[in-house]
């Protein structure tokens, strides 16, 4: 097995040790880009990786950094750790595993958009998590790598760690943003994009906890290092979340472009149980459903191969569904958590969520009509697109995917009351 | 009346000094989350408190309770034992292993035992969905996770709970 690049305390014991983490060369990269190199030198670095952002969207993250307004100051850098998408469990092992990476990618991008102060927004369950990071802070600032004028510059550095309290919806940066801030975590109108308008009104950078403990190495190792795994499009390592019918779930740090195949059948040790599988779910519970065959499990799970099968790569928290999954109970399950999260904020979310999760609670049941069916195929047909933020989006696409794709399933189940 | 402040004034210090003095709003979230280490919920007179900490409004203060559901304003069980049974979870028996101890425990989701000591809950994914059935048990102090559970190993923890 190579050696991994996120996951390294399963590679190097004890890596969640600072002195452990130094030896490793831990903090050199950090040390080297605030006495000797400029932001933009460092920011350009990241650029030439090809680094994407892991939280869903995949947006390049030199280029995000980059976009930070220069004319309004303070800048703040704000890492995203509220992983609450269901089936997606990566960030709380970088976390616990390997911290200190997290904190020097924190720390590097920091200097790279010039913010003094940056924030690690963890989700309230999280909260062990949080007292052990706030521990692991104040050893940095002890070791003067972290604090005020640092490494004999002007540059001066505070992390803080700040916990929700269980909101899926402040996963998304701008409720993100609210909820730091002590309001409702409920979606800002975007644009102004937090680079330009975030954190207290000032110019933000927001990344997730996986793409910014990606940083230290590509500054260690450099950008051709990192464009030597994965693709072209989609360079680097990924950690792909495995979950549901499979005999090995788990996390696997994989490169970009590895294929559904190689990540359930062999990694994750095929189905459970001697099923058969049915479906494939690449980005939790917010993902379409791929229907499992043959040409779909040989597809490269990367950002530009995904979607040629209807679906999105997003957080890789790929959940496997074999074949005694009902998918109209399925689709209750999601939609369910949806309706749950949904923030309230615009109608066709709020409204819509609620809809669907009355009729596939009884599709589900077995106690619907071929219109209730239909109904359900309208009302999402009414959310789509005139949502105020994603939510409300990932809401459908298991929907009308498992409606369109899985026909049968829903036929059976209407068919049996009738 | 017991005031945060005479406990705890170095962590509410510590937790002001984060923010922009100019943003002490900020503040809101960690302060409910510490007036409820103390007690489990948070009380009255520590809404009113945060408020005047804050700066801002008790209603707001409320409303951001009301808001994110970890925030309790009734007391519940002592122990809030949460099991996940979002659609990975529930792929590997979530909802049976629910409500197996449920029925283990004698009672319905969402309901505390007799002698108030525990909450069952079903709660939305927690991250650990690789290693379900998993739960959460939420006290007062703080969280702790349960994974790769059996109703056996759960009835077990729970009786070991009651009489700590
Ligand atoms: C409803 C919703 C939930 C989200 N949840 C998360 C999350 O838990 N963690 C995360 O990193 N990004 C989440 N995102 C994506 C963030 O809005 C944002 O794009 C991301 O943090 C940017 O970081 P990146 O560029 O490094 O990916 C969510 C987005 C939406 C719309
Ligand atoms: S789409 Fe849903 S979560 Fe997003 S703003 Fe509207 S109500 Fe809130
Ligand atoms: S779905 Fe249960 S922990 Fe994620």
């Amino acid at each position: 097995m190579a050696e991994h690049i996120l996951l390294r305390h399963r590679d190097i014991p004890n890596i969640d040790r600072l002195e452990v983490y130094r030896q490793q060369g831990g903090f050199e990269a950090f040390q080297k880009a605030v006495a000797s190199l400029t932001p933009d030198a460092v920011t350009d670095i990241v650029k030439a990786s090809g680094l994407r952002g892991r939280g869903g969207a995949g947006f390049p993250t030199g280029m995000k950094w980059s976009f930070t307004d220069r004319k309004n100051w303070p800048h703040y850098v704000v890492c995203n750790a509220d992983e609450s998408e269901p089936g997606t469990f990566k960030d709380r092992e970088i976390l616990t595993g390997n911290p200190f990476q997290l904190l020097e990618g924190v720390a590097i991008a920091s200097y790279a958009v010039g913010a003094r102060v940056a924030y690690i927004y963890l989700r309230g369950e999280f909260w062990p998590i949080a007292r052990e990071l706030d521990k692991r802070i104040a050893e940095l600032e002890a070791a003067g790598l972290l604090g005020d004028k640092l490494f004999g510059t002007e540059y001066s550095l505070r992390i803080y760690t700040h916990l929700g309290a269980g909101a899926y919806i402040c996963g998304e940066e701008t409720a993100l943003l609210e909820s730091i801030e002590g309001k409702l975590g409920q979606p800002r109108l975007r644009p102004p994009f937090p680079p330009a308008v975030g954190l207290f009104g000032k110019p933000t950078v927001i990344n997730n906890t996986e793409t910014l403990a990606n940083v230290p190495l590509i500054l260690q190792r450099g950008a051709e290092w990192f464009r030597s795994f994965g693709t072209e499009k989609s360079p680097g390592v990924k950690i792909f979340s495995l979950s549901g019918c499979v005999n090995r779930p788990g996390n696997y740090e994989l490169p970009l472009g590895t294929t559904f195949r190689e990540l359930i059948m062999g990694r994750g040790g095929g189905i459970a149980y001697g099923h058969k599988i049915k479906a494939i779910m690449p980005a939790g519970n917010s993902s379409s459903l791929i229907v499992a065959t043959d040409e779909a499990l040989n597809t490269p799970m990367d950002y530009e191969s995904v979607p040629k099968l209807g679906a999105q790569l997003g957080s890789a928290s790929v959940i496997v569904i074999d074949d005694s999954v009902d998918i109209p109970w399925l689709i209750n399950k999601t939609v369910h958590f949806f309706r749950h999260e949904s923030c309230g904020k615009c109608t066709p979310c709020r409204e819509g969520t609620y809809w669907m999760s009355q009729l596939t609670e009884r599709i589900a049941a077995g106690h619907a009509t071929a219109e209730d069916v239909a109904l359900l195929k309208a009302v999402a047909g009414q959310i789509k697109g005139k949502c105020f933020c994603a939510l409300g989006e990932f809401s459908i696409e298991a929907v009308l995917s498992g409606m369109d794709r899985f026909k049968d399933d829903f036929e059976a189940k209407v068919s049996s009351y009738e | 009346m017991m005031m945060l402040k005479d406990t705890y004034s170095a962590e509410i210090e510590a937790t002001l000094a984060k923010y922009p003095p100019e943003n002490k709003r900020a503040a809101v979230m960690p302060l409910l989350h510490l007036a409820q280490r103390e007690n489990g919920y948070v009380t009255k007179s520590a809404l009113y408190e945060i408020a005047d900490l804050c700066g801002v409004a008790v209603t707001e203060v409320a409303s951001i309770m009301g808001f994110y559901t970890l925030y309790h304003d009734q007391p519940g069980g002592k122990y809030r034992l949460q099991v996940c049974t979002d659609l990975p979870c529930a792929l590997r028996g979530a909802n049976e292993f629910l409500e197996q101890l449920c029925a283990n425990v004698g009672v319905k989701v969402g309901e505390t035992t007799a002698d108030g000591m525990i909450t069952i809950e079903a709660v939305t994914c927690l991250a650990g969905c690789n290693k379900a059935p998993m739960f959460q048990v939420q006290t007062g102090e703080g969280l702790e996770y349960y994974e790769n559970q059996t109703v056996e190993s759960a009835v077990a923890l729970i009786n070991d709970l009651v009489k700590r």
